[in-house]
């Protein structure tokens, strides 16, 4: 896709550059000109005024036989034997995918001696299961698993094939992506099918959150999404379903174990699981000191919920990066989510919106966090927090 | 030792605003930086360069001719050399096109021993392009790496973050990392290096000089195309609660009462 200026039309006001994402539009000789920075979002047409600006499809002539490729599958990821949540959550939404596409959904799975897991992702709603086991495959390194998932996606031909968006999927799905010479869209919080075609619309955030943008591969196929963990809705377990175990050959050569993992080291002390936290008690800078923070623990245990933290204040190291909500953290949707002494970058927002009911405490009465809150009090925290605690008895 | 740094000029995120009215981006003074992560893989870069003298550090990017500023930033923190791949056919590239650029730009350069990426750039935040250029390039690629352990005959160690812990691999070379955070703080520019990064030139190559085809560069060799942007709707203003601290406070906990979340 790419932007055209109509020069007849444009009238050099301007409106197209200080609305384009990208600072990819120059005013020459009072017309509209497109730079080299120009990602063909898109947005600079549906703003101007004057219709001088329309996008033109480009179709690839890569000639890729797209109707030969079918199935929704889903990368099932395990770590030491057990299924990650965001697997779950992926089966869930690759069902739905599936059903307005009217094709099967099939789960690739690879490790050694987790066969145990192929009965589960049944249950979960995969007609198939792609299994493939060996030593090498135990635990998660680069080259292995590229190499046994493009084989298998090689042979089946799926039509879309989605990742958690976790550390691995991160990390695969780019590697698998070169070699299937198809794209990749990151991070994804919303899939649809397009009814039109039946191709995947893959929604996901640009430019720290400012921007969504809806990313489709018309021409290359598997159409691959990573997906943000703790957006989708999990698949519902059902030990009744039935479905079909394929087990994969494994064929590993020296070229592909170029990595050697020496350890493999567990972050002492509380694990965090804030994305299945009920109720979220975070803090931001203007907690002024990292025993801020017990502070916050102590409304949280009076809840039964968590702490968490933004960006600033793990930079700041006053608490652990586990805690991070927000873009480069963890995303998180719990019932109630108290913002204390948190400005609201919109890095921070984009991981807590999703949140049922916000709560803002600031000193700042202009805080953004504000604007999203749902109850906000303008405050000291160290006033207000006590008095919540008093208050709920 | 050959290290090639692989860095992109973005505008500086955190500065960027919503305007609460009209939805739009407020993008007015918002700087163009290195981007961060990027930064610490230079920091890397450098780090490696001081405990093993004669070690050359170039640093690569793909952008328009205005990142020659970054580009210069980083010979000035200590970088010997720098390329920009500048052309418009390299425009409106995706991940797999820009990665296709770079391991052009990497091979024109010539060997390396490591490359460092940084994790992900802030204004597309994909983390894609890092481990996409070592396929390009066949050779292994660690991301998320948060620490390099030690530096041996033909391999390095590195700590890769995870979620839960990190994990200590070892990767033959040559090979390419891409740096979180926690890999190191980028130092400060030098005053003799401001003056070198002035007084060098940044090497500016496009598409014929890399013998790549306009064909596989850029928009037409992106598999994804954006379908269409927008701005996410803003959540409606809720209840500025009023009264004294003990006032507000219990009128709080009667709202989430009143609407069964607490």
């Amino acid at each position: 896709m790419a932007v055209h200026v109509i020069q007849e039309k444009c009238k050099g006001c301007s409106i197209c550059i200080k609305n384009c994402p990208f600072e990819a539009i120059a005013l020459e000789d009072r017309l509209a000109v497109i730079k080299d920075a120009c990602t063909g979002c898109g947005v600079c047409a549906e703003k101007c005024p004057f219709h001088a600006i329309e996008r033109i499809e480009e179709k690839a002539e890569k000639g890729v036989d797209i109707a030969s490729y079918h199935g929704v599958w889903v990368f099932a990821e395990q770590r030491e034997g057990k299924l990650m949540q965001v697997a779950i959550e992926l089966l869930g939404e690759g069902r739905k995918l599936a059903d307005s596409i009217g094709t099967e959904l099939c789960a690739i799975l690879c490790g050694y001696q987790v066969e145990g897991l192929a009965a589960d992702l049944i249950a979960y709603g995969a007609d198939k299961v792609y299994l493939a086991q060996a030593l090498e495959l135990e635990h998660y390194t680069t080259d292995p698993y590229t190499k046994v998932i493009y084989d298998a996606i090689h042979t089946y031909r799926p039509e879309i094939v989605l990742l958690g968006a976790t550390h691995i999927g991160r990390d695969l799905g780019p590697c698998l992506a070169v070699k299937c010479d198809t794209g990749l869209t990151a991070d994804c919080t919303k899939l649809e099918i397009d009814p039109t075609d039946k191709k995947i619309m893959q929604t996901r955030p640009a430019f720290g959150g400012n921007l969504m943008a809806t990313i489709v591969c018309p021409a290359h196929r598997p159409q691959m999404s990573t997906v943000r963990p703790g957006v989708m809705e999990k698949a519902v377990y059902d030990a009744g379903r039935s479905g079909q175990t394929i087990a994969l050959e494994v064929e590993l050569g020296k070229e592909d174990m170029r990595v050697k993992i020496l350890d493999i080291v567990k972050a002492l002390g509380e694990t965090v699981s804030l994305t299945d936290a009920k109720i979220i008690v975070a803090g931001g800078m203007g907690l002024g000191k990292p025993e801020g923070f017990d502070l916050l623990r102590q409304l949280a245990d009076k809840l039964g919920g968590t702490v968490a933290s933004s960006r600033a204040c793990v930079d700041a190291g006053w608490i652990d990066h586990s805690y991070q909500v927000g873009q480069t953290g963890t995303t998180v949707k719990p019932q109630i989510y108290f913002a204390c002494g948190i400005s609201g970058a919109i890095q921070h927002i984009a991981g807590m919106q999703g949140a049922e009911h916000i709560v803002a405490i600031n000193k700042n009465e202009a805080a953004p966090i504000f604007e999203i809150a749902d109850h906000g009090i303008v405050g000291d925290l160290y006033q207000v927090i006590p008095a919540i605690i008093e208050a709920l008895g | 030792m050959k290290i090639i740094v692989c860095a992109k000029q973005v505008p500086d995120t955190t500065e960027v605003r919503i305007d609460p009215v009209k939805g739009t981006l407020i993008r007015d003074g918002v700087p163009s930086i290195l981007n961060p992560d990027d930064a610490n893989a230079l920091e890397a870069a450098l780090a490696l360069k001081d405990e093993h003298p004669g070690t050359m550090v170039s640093v690569l990017s793909m952008g328009p001719p205005q990142a020659d500023e970054m580009l210069r930033e980083c010979i000035a923190m200590g970088a010997d050399d720098a390329y920009l791949l500048s052309d418009r056919a390299f425009g409106g590239a995706d991940t797999c096109a820009t990665s296709t650029t770079i391991a052009a730009g990497i091979k024109k350069i010539g060997y390396a021993d490591i490359i460092l990426a940084g994790r992900q750039a802030i204004d597309g935040d994909t983390a894609q392009v890092g481990p996409q250029i070592a396929r390009r390039l066949g050779i292994p690629s660690v991301t998320y790496v948060q620490k390099i352990v030690a530096l041996k005959k033909g391999s390095v160690i590195v700590e890769r973050q995870m979620e839960d812990g990190y994990e200590v691999l070892e990767v033959e070379l040559p090979c390419l990392l891409t740096a979180v955070k926690e890999l190191g703080q980028p130092r400060y520019m030098t005053i003799a290096g401001i003056m070198d990064a002035y007084a060098q030139p940044v090497t500016v190559w496009d598409h014929t000089d890399v013998a790549l085809d306009p064909a596989d560069c850029g928009l037409n060799a992106s598999p994804t195309q954006v379908h269409r942007s927008f701005t996410p709707p803003a959540k409606g203003k809720g209840e500025m609660l009023k009264g004294s601290v003990a006032e507000m406070s219990s009128q709080l906990i009667e709202r989430l009462k009143e609407k069964h979340v607490l």
